[in-house]
């Protein structure tokens, strides 16, 4: 049984159109910066948040590190995803300001493992899958939200750049200053833990109040 | 390392990932599906990681703050206008700090020649008709030059014996006691003296413009 891939490599998204508006803010057009960033300005602002785990300080580094990618837009080149490329500037810009405030910052779970152990999967339950409709419901992003937020830093900043940002791994490496190593074994360890955490939150109830279930559990 | 025909669920567990990412050799992958196909908790592993995968990849999961692009869009225009008033701000100061620079650079290029000082004080006259190799006392900090002589001589420690062509070259104006006579018909027009050292200076430049 093939697995197919199921983790995008890359969304596509360095259209003509949008080379089209790089080129033209490139040569000062900068009054057209918004509309180039606007497709990612949630991307950015989930990245500096992954970091700051602070709305305000998030929004504000977002928005710096607009500001900052318009003033180097002639550095940026097409070989490289424009979307990348505004999210190594955003997290280099969150990591800054969390060095430069030493922000106290109350860690999630941690397995309190050295990197290099095993990561042993704690719930079994048979699982089907979710669909996305689910999503639109806002008390199941509120639960998602609230498992990332429970990861110790280093496992959510690696998924959160991976998983919902979209970078691929060597991009992941390079944007945290680790290796593509460490990358894997924290992506992997990422992954099993909110598999757990949410694991757990279907068996508490809430998630069989979803309407799609229809009062019959999933499994 | 995984036993390529027979990994066991830690294996698989240790590999789950990089098996969804389509990281694993072909043999490996080979290894894993045959054990999911008779381990249903791997098989439940695999299913809740693919899922979690699945659903924190859906933009839906990004929410921001209500007015989040609004406010970005209004920090980047203004952002533009600190920018181009950044600009405007330093290019309105270019100028006179370009004047500055050359005037500061004319000081200097004045200094190394014998560009002849302005006069040293306001209500100086130059005089006329000085003959210009009389011999005359000049000091450093005073402003007049003098007949050897002369009883108002300021800051006799420093003062030195030079020509008048050089006193007037140098800044110096006729002290108006001891060089009376020099000045009673003075008018605002250039002196033979002044005339003689533009000619001078003339000469210089044009003695520096042919070397260059």
């Amino acid at each position: 049984m093939a697995e197919p891939n199921l983790v995008l490599n890359n969304p596509g998204s360095d259209t003509t159109r949008e080379l089209d508006l790089i080129a033209r803010v490139q040569r000062g057009q900068n009054e057209l910066f918004y509309e180039l960033v606007r497709p990612y300005e949630r991307r950015v602002y989930a990245a500096a948040l992954a970091i700051l785990r602070n709305e305000t300080d998030a929004e504000d580094v977002a928005q710096e590190a607009m500001l900052k990618a318009l003033a180097n837009i002639r550095q940026f080149r097409a070989e490289a995803r424009f979307s990348t490329w505004l999210i190594q500037i955003t997290v280099n810009e969150a990591l800054m300001r969390r060095r430069r405030e030493r922000t106290v910052v109350m860690e999630g779970i941690d397995d309190r493992r050295d990197e290099e152990g095993e990561y042993t999967p704690r719930d079994f339950a048979d699982w089907r899958e979710i669909p996305s409709e689910a999503l639109e419901r806002k008390e199941v992003r509120q639960r998602l939200a609230d498992a990332l937020e429970r990861l110790d830093r280093k496992y959510r900043e690696v998924f959160v750049l991976r998983d919902m940002e979209q970078l691929n791994i060597q991009e992941t490496a390079e944007t945290l200053g680790i290796s593509v190593a460490s990358v894997k074994t924290r992506l992997l360890r990422a992954r099993l833990m909110l598999r757990d955490l949410l694991a757990g939150g279907w068996e508490q109830g809430w998630f069989s109040r979803l309407p799609f279930e229809k009062g019959s559990k999933p499994w | 390392m995984v036993n390529r025909e027979d990994a066991n669920c830690e294996q698989v567990w240790r590999e789950i990932s990089n098996y969804l990412e389509g990281d694993v050799d072909a043999g490996l992958r080979a290894a894993m599906d045959k054990h999911f196909g008779t381990c249903p908790k791997c098989r439940s592993v695999l299913d809740g990681t693919r899922n979690v995968i699945r659903l924190y990849s859906d933009d839906r999961m990004i929410e921001v703050p209500i007015g989040f692009g609004r406010r970005l869009e209004r920090r980047l225009v203004q952002g533009r206008r600190v920018g181009s008033r950044g600009w405007s701000t330093w290019s309105a100061w270019l100028v006179p700090v370009a004047a500055l620079v050359l005037i500061a650079g004319g000081v200097r290029i004045a200094s190394s020649s014998t560009v002849a000082h302005p006069l040293q004080s306001e209500h100086a006259q130059p005089g006329r008709d000085i003959p210009p190799d009389m011999l005359v006392i000049v000091s450093t900090g005073a402003k007049d030059f003098h007949v050897p002589g002369c009883g108002v001589i300021h800051n006799k420690d420093s003062a030195r014996t030079v020509t008048a062509k050089e006193a007037i070259e140098q800044g110096y104006v006729p002290c108006v006691r001891c060089m009376r006579k020099y000045l009673q018909t003075a008018e605002v027009e250039r002196t033979s003296l002044e005339v003689e050292a533009d000619a001078s200076l003339d000469a210089e430049d044009d003695g520096i413009r042919a070397r260059k």
